[in-house]
């Protein structure tokens, strides 16, 4: 007996050596830095673009970058909300980032850390959902809009939201599958406010959106990028940016706006979450992504607007005069922007958008 | 002295059962029971479970058809497998364990690929001047999903019973007058009993628990009690209706795995796997 617990004991002890020893070895000076970020919204190491992740890691070598991404808003606020995890900097859209904000989510920026934030246009300052710009750095802005392949789409439908609903074209229409977005495009259609907080308006959108299941092919988000490009799905709503990569792909890709209707314009910013450890580190890699040439570097391969003029000028000129990146004042008129919601509506709209997709 | 070695021996997979199963099963009975904003106790999250009782009823369909086609396609091979010399037993045996070397997901993924409106199956078939055929999206493409990944259980369980069935019996029984048909009928097959239940217990449980499958190869209604779990979890931010569901979800699985070893209760090789 004695034997055994002896054995045991040195087995215990040598293992915690060993964790020991480890524990030193990487305690370094090395940062690690989490970034969370949307899938497929930053430029990676592909054909002749920058690897911007690569590209800070060489400009401050004792940061290493862990990298992962989020499908969705939605998802992001679950992981986060129900810690445990460490999330250094993360890039939502406006709604999420007034929610965020609101529910003590977010950390106040140090802008001595974050000089290139001089480049970010007055336009994206000041906005209504970080009114004094303290918790949020612009990283890009777009628009939503309707892709369809104008190969198997007939002009004389694409009218307006209701082609995601067309019959016709049952079995080929995809749809996003977060609360928000697809309640918006509800709301225009149904010409409601997209900030509504009036439950017989959601009711009457999540009737709407349960109407237009039996059409739908999938519920995605980045699975569109394949569903669209092999024309397994022939219409969808999604972002512009991603429409211009889908695009390059696959030249039959159209977009469009229903301007009637109106529909959404939204900017992603850049935050530090409460559950950072290396908030300096975090403003560094902010303050990277905001320089003109990266940001440039970094929307080319997006495809996605950026909210700095500065950046505009190193852009192709090509992609700088796109209507789709960058419509004109008179398009953008037609657009509103998602406010964050109270609380009650948002966990109202999700339980409503739960019973949409599960019913 | 022995005895506390034995203990002793056990305590690292005790300590990881308290840790690892007891405790979470506690948190998941915590958060099925308490509200999501206040944290306070509720019964509301069962009482939501009424929106969901036609999912769970199609899950345990799509289960049960699924484990009943795998027992139709399994039976067949492991008895033919069990028939055969040592090495060729040994060959087959692999053959049946091969594609689970190979990620689940992907595997799966790559049906997406064969089946889909233009996917390989339905490029061959426009290439040939024939129509294409609608193929995922459907409860079928869905069914054949978990067969396809949940054959090898299926087969394994039949495979380690039917082997071991005494050939002396068999003997005996074309003895005696039986004929092929009553050999396999009132032999073989009682015999085989025990594997047909651990085998069906093993394609029923990650059958009915699965969101993967349905989610790539199903459309939108053929939604499962898994995808339900899952989405509470990540877009619905509503962990607490999600352990709601998968504690009825465990009670449901431990309710039909039950009923089937009643089944077979009074089958003397009661060696069920549960």
């Amino acid at each position: 007996m004695k034997k055994v617990v002896c054995v045991i004991l040195s087995v215990l002890l040598a293992v915690s050596c060993l964790v020991g020893l480890t524990g030193c070895g990487s305690n370094d000076d090395q940062i690690t830095l989490y970034v969370y970020n949307w899938g497929q919204y930053i430029a990676e190491d592909d054909d002749d673009s920058i690897d911007v992740i690569a590209a800070f890691e060489e400009a401050y070598p004792n940061i290493t970058v862990k990298y992962s991404t989020y499908d969705s808003n939605e998802i992001m606020y679950s992981k986060l909300s129900n810690g445990g995890i460490t999330v250094d900097v993360i890039i939502p859209s406006d709604y999420m980032i007034g929610r965020m904000i609101q529910e003590g989510m977010l950390e106040k920026l140090n802008f001595d850390n974050i000089p290139n934030y001089q480049y970010i246009d007055d336009t994206f300052k000041n906005t209504a959902y970080d009114p004094e710009n303290q918790y949020s750095v612009p990283y890009t802005w777009g628009t939503v809009g309707i892709i369809y392949n104008t190969k198997y789409v007939d002009e004389a439908d694409v009218t307006g939201w209701e082609l995601l609903w067309n019959d016709k074209y049952a079995g080929k229409i995809l749809m996003f599958d977060n609360s928000r977005d697809a309640f918006g495009i509800a709301e225009y259609l149904l010409g409601y406010d997209v900030n509504t907080t009036d439950e017989a308006e959601l009711q009457a959108c999540a009737e709407k959106l349960a109407e237009q299941k039996p059409v739908v092919q999938q519920y995605v988000m980045d699975q569109i990028f394949d569903a669209m490009e092999n024309e397994e799905a022939w219409i969808a709503p999604y972002y512009a940016g991603d429409y211009l990569t889908m695009a390059e792909e696959n030249p039959d890709l159209a977009f469009y706006q229903p301007k009637e209707q109106g529909f959404n314009v939204f900017i992603d910013a850049m935050c530090i979450p409460t559950c950072c450890q290396e908030k300096e580190a975090a403003e560094l890699f902010i303050n990277f992504l905001c320089d003109p040439e990266i940001s440039a570097a970094n929307m080319a391969y997006l495809g996605y607007s950026t909210p700095s003029s500065a950046a505009k000028d190193y852009l192709d000129p090509e992609i700088a005069g796109s209507r789709v990146a960058y419509p004109d004042a008179d398009t953008l008129k037609a657009a509103s922007s998602f406010n964050f919601l109270p609380e009650e509506t948002s966990r109202y709209m999700e339980s409503l958008f739960m019973e949409v997709r599960n019913g | 002295m022995k005895r506390n070695k034995s203990v002793l021996l056990s305590a690292p997979y005790l300590i990881w059962m308290v840790v690892f199963t007891l405790i979470p099963l506690g948190v998941v009975c915590y958060y099925a029971f308490t509200d999501p904003s206040s944290g306070e106790f509720t019964l509301k999250n069962l009482r939501e479970l009424n929106l969901y009782w036609g999912v769970l009823g199609q899950s345990v369909l799509y289960s049960i058809v699924s484990a009943f086609i795998c027992l139709l396609l399994g039976y067949p091979v492991a008895y033919f497998i069990a028939h055969r010399g040592p090495t060729a037993q040994r060959f087959l045996y692999m053959l049946v364990m091969l594609p689970m070397c190979m990620s689940f997901l992907l595997r799966t993924l790559a049906w997406v690929g064969l089946l889909q409106d233009t996917g390989i199956i339905n490029n061959i078939l426009a290439a040939l001047g024939f129509h294409r055929i609608r193929m995922i999206r459907t409860p079928g493409a869905v069914v054949l999903g978990m067969v396809y990944n949940y054959l090898p259980y299926m087969i394994l369980p039949l495979y380690a019973v039917i082997v071991k069935i005494d050939h002396r019996l068999i003997e005996a029984a074309e003895d005696l007058g039986c004929n092929g048909a009553q050999v396999f009928g009132r032999v073989i097959l009682p015999l085989s009993v025990p594997g047909i239940l651990s085998g069906m217990t093993m394609v029923f449980v990650p059958a009915v628990s699965t969101f993967y499958i349905s989610q790539k190869l199903g459309g939108t209604d053929t939604v499962l009690i898994g995808d339900v779990i899952e989405r509470q979890f990540k877009q619905g931010n509503n962990p607490n209706l999600g352990a709601a569901l998968s504690l009825v979800l465990m009670i449901l699985v431990f309710v039909c795995t039950g009923i089937m070893n009643r089944f077979g209760g009074d089958s003397e090789e009661g060696g069920v796997i549960v």
